[in-house]
């Protein structure tokens, strides 16, 4: 097995193999957030062969822009091609892949071998990385994707950290996993309930999330006389449902990190701005605290407060150790508010007065508890005072999106800081 | 034209002649901890007399090994294909390219049909498996009639398509049905999970009833009716699809048996006298009507719909 850590003069073990953090961008605003608060790699969905259909996703101009500010921070960025396509879905494919290569996208993640025998030929500079959407759960089904030429996989989330290790000693080939964030509960590529109760194919991008609603589960002991069916459920009790907690491994990340494995992947092309600052900047710190000093690492309880504030459900580590029972599902609440809403993005800020120039991105006010965090600040909260608007003039309240606001820090603050206050 | 053959699901060892009889030309038998979703559990004993049994019928058996295969099973896999071989299975069934590897390796000749089940839905990955080493494709079924005739025009493989019977819409590793019991603080006997007690999901909102039960293979939801195109039968058929697939999961011995015969007289009378088959093909569907069970309506599946996304 590669090795991950070495010893200095001194005596102190450092990791030497430092995963890659990989995060998730729904649009070019996310993807220089990302990428500014610690991602090592960011993955985006264009127009056409991704999987979600609802989020803006990326025109080749957006990624040509995201790929050129990754660079400048040493970032890579990751397109997601992971449809099972049908026929008519070959259309536009070679010349999509051709300007992905173009503009100097690093590599594609794929479930269908249209799509990776395509871009072998067409674009043969992406990487291609295997998708979760083929399930893929074993090491000799992983050795045949590596003599496909993949550089790497993206296991099934079923598989946990003794059987990635297998695999591992098994395959020399590079592993991403899921660490963060929403997840399927049927295995990826296999569910196709969207399909069924609202013709919207599940696995080309038109997923309704079927598996988070309310069902009423009964047992026919009349010979398919359903009229007969016997309730298994009493009328106070929830209803049934398919919906998992959202995984978070943040106390598993030594773990991963020991394992080798390659890249640490936080899901939600879908989420806010907020999420990805907030969990990319929580993980970014886990692995450099952990990678520096592994021997006296211990999770910061601030870090779970912090990853706490951008949380719509509930989290748990799902299959990372065993097969998660039902205190890892979600039943009649299938989500929530967060704690938090993201309520202004930093564009300036002036040392002389102490004065940033925010964007306004919720609703705040004179006397709002707020707080302000970024990749280059700790943490710090205050009660907002006078808000100007671009002219300098008083205004009783941030009310309009995007509005261009001003207001006094206690500290110095950063372009690219978020304010959020509480919801 | 050539007729294609008609695969069927027997619940067990006896099935098979009785199918044969009534116009099955093959099989698809398996076990459980191999094999998903199928109509009857075929221990390695009855797996060695379906094939003796189907070889004197001059049928054919095919045994399931389409699976999500986790590190432990890998181990598994030799032995049982080394016997699936020795005993003259005709072919195996597989989704997980772990299979495909095993079977290069120990009985390179044993034919293999591809079925992930919803993944086979363009003409290009059906060859692509088809040049990894695949006989034939199993298509999914959540596409259209249009598509599947596309697929069978550009097909270097063979191509199987589901014409009758329940599909499966959602599988999960967990064990949903235990886990909603635990949750309430009921005590689950162990048949509360079983497929024999027919469990079912209520969707109000779509008055639709879903099988739904749990074995090693996880959790597994299932489609609220019942595909039947036993009167809609002349594209696939003009087009040579190779392989119908009648599909009897949570069916009695009794209704496979019912529906194979007339799917064969569907098929043979097609070939003998098209314009006596479109006459006829009403009274098929209704034949197949009067023995539905009663929660289990009929429908076309996805033949005649149009998904967006």
């Amino acid at each position: 097995m590669e090795q991950i850590a070495v010893k200095t003069a001194e005596g102190k073990r450092v990791i030497t193999k430092k995963p890659e953090l990989l995060a998730p961008a729904g649009n070019l605003e996310k993807l220089k957030i990302a990428v500014h608060y610690g991602a090592d790699a960011v993955f985006i969905g264009g127009q056409e062969f991704g999987l979600r259909s609802n989020a803006d996703n990326f025109s080749i101009e957006e990624m040509a822009e995201g790929v050129q500010f990754a660079n400048k921070y040493g970032a890579r960025i990751y397109v997601t091609t992971n449809i099972f396509a049908h026929n008519e879905n070959m259309d536009g494919l070679e010349e999509y892949l051709a300007d992905l290569e173009r503009v100097g996208v690093a590599g594609i993640i794929v479930a269908d071998p249209l799509i990776i025998e395509t871009c072998k030929r067409t674009a043969p500079k992406l990487e291609v990385h295997l998708s979760t959407q083929q399930s893929l759960s074993n090491w000799l089904g992983v050795k045949f994707w590596k003599e496909e030429g993949l550089e790497r996989v993206v296991l099934a989330r079923e598989v946990g950290l003794q059987e990635m290790l297998e695999i591992k000693k098994n395959v020399d080939i590079e592993i991403e996993t899921f660490i963060h964030g929403a997840m399927c509960i049927s295995y990826s590529g296999r569910c196709v309930l969207s399909n069924h109760m609202t013709a919207r194919d599940s696995n080309r991008g038109g997923c309704c999330q079927s598996c988070r609603w309310d069902y009423f589960l009964f047992a026919d002991n009349q010979n398919g006389d359903s009229s007969q069916a016997e309730k298994l459920f009493d009328d106070d009790d929830a209803p049934f449902a398919m919906s998992p907690k959202d995984l978070n491994l943040i106390e598993s990340i030594p773990k991963l990190i020991e394992a080798g494995i390659d890249s640490l992947k936080i899901e939600g092309r879908m989420k806010s701005i907020h999420y990805v600052a907030t969990v990319v900047s929580v993980y970014r710190k886990v692995i450099d605290a952990y990678c520096n000093d592994p021997d006296n690492f211990s999770i910061d309880p601030a870090w779970i407060d912090e990853l706490s504030k951008c949380a719509n459900r509930p989290t748990a580590p799902a299959f990372f150790d065993n097969v998660p029972g039902y205190q890892e599902q979600l039943f009649r609440n299938h989500s929530q508010k967060t704690a938090y809403d993201f309520a202004g993005l930093v564009l300036d800020y002036d040392d002389k007065t102490s004065i940033v120039t925010l964007q306004q991105r919720n609703h705040f006010r004179p006397g709002d508890e707020v707080e302000f965090f970024g990749p280059e600040i700790e943490n710090f909260r205050q009660t907002v005072e006078e808000i100007w608007d671009e002219k300098g003039n008083e205004l009783d309240a941030a009310r309009h999106p995007l509005q261009i606001v001003k207001i006094k820090t206690k500290k110095p603050v950063h372009p690219y800081n978020l304010m959020r206050k509480e919801a | 034209m050539k007729k294609p053959e008609l695969l069927v699901t027997p619940t067990c060892v006896a099935d098979i002649e009785m199918l044969a009889d009534a116009g099955a030309d093959a099989f698809i038998i398996g076990e459980e901890v191999f094999g998903l979703r199928l109509a009857g559990e075929f221990s390695r004993e009855n797996v060695e007399e379906a094939v003796r049994i189907s070889q004197r019928k001059g049928t054919k058996v095919y045994v399931a090994m389409n699976a999500i295969y986790h590190n432990e099973m890998v181990p598994k896999l030799p032995d049982y294909i080394r016997f699936l071989a020795a005993v003259g299975a005709d072919a195996i069934v597989f989704g997980d390219p772990a299979v495909l590897m095993s079977v290069r390796e120990h009985a390179p000749g044993m034919k293999l049909h591809w079925n992930t089940e919803t993944t086979a839905t363009n003409w290009y990955t059906a060859n692509y498996w088809g040049r990894k080493g695949a006989r034939r494709a199993v298509l999914a079924r959540e596409l259209n009639m249009d598509a599947m005739v596309e697929i069978k025009e550009n097909a270097e493989v063979e191509v199987e398509v589901q014409v009758h019977g329940m599909t499966c819409m959602f599988q999960s590793k967990r064990t949903l049905v235990g886990n909603y019991m635990e949750f309430q603080g009921k005590d689950l006997e162990v048949k509360g999970r079983s497929k024999d007690r027919s469990l079912f999901l209520f969707d109000p909102e779509r008055e639709a009833k879903y099988p739904i039960w749990e074995d090693k293979n996880g959790t597994h939801i299932m489609s609220p009716k019942d595909i039947c195109i036993i009167d809609e039968l002349g594209d696939l058929l003009e087009a040579g699809v190779d392989s119908f697939k009648i599909d009897g999961i949570l069916k009695s011995s009794d209704y496979i048996h019912k529906v194979t015969s007339l799917y064969r007289q569907a098929i043979d009378l097609f070939f003998e006298k098209r314009e006596a088959y479109e006459e006829k093909k009403d009274d098929f569907v209704n034949e197949i009507k009067a023995i539905q069970p009663p929660n289990r309506d009929l429908d076309t599946g996805f033949f005649f719909k149009e998904t967006v996304y």
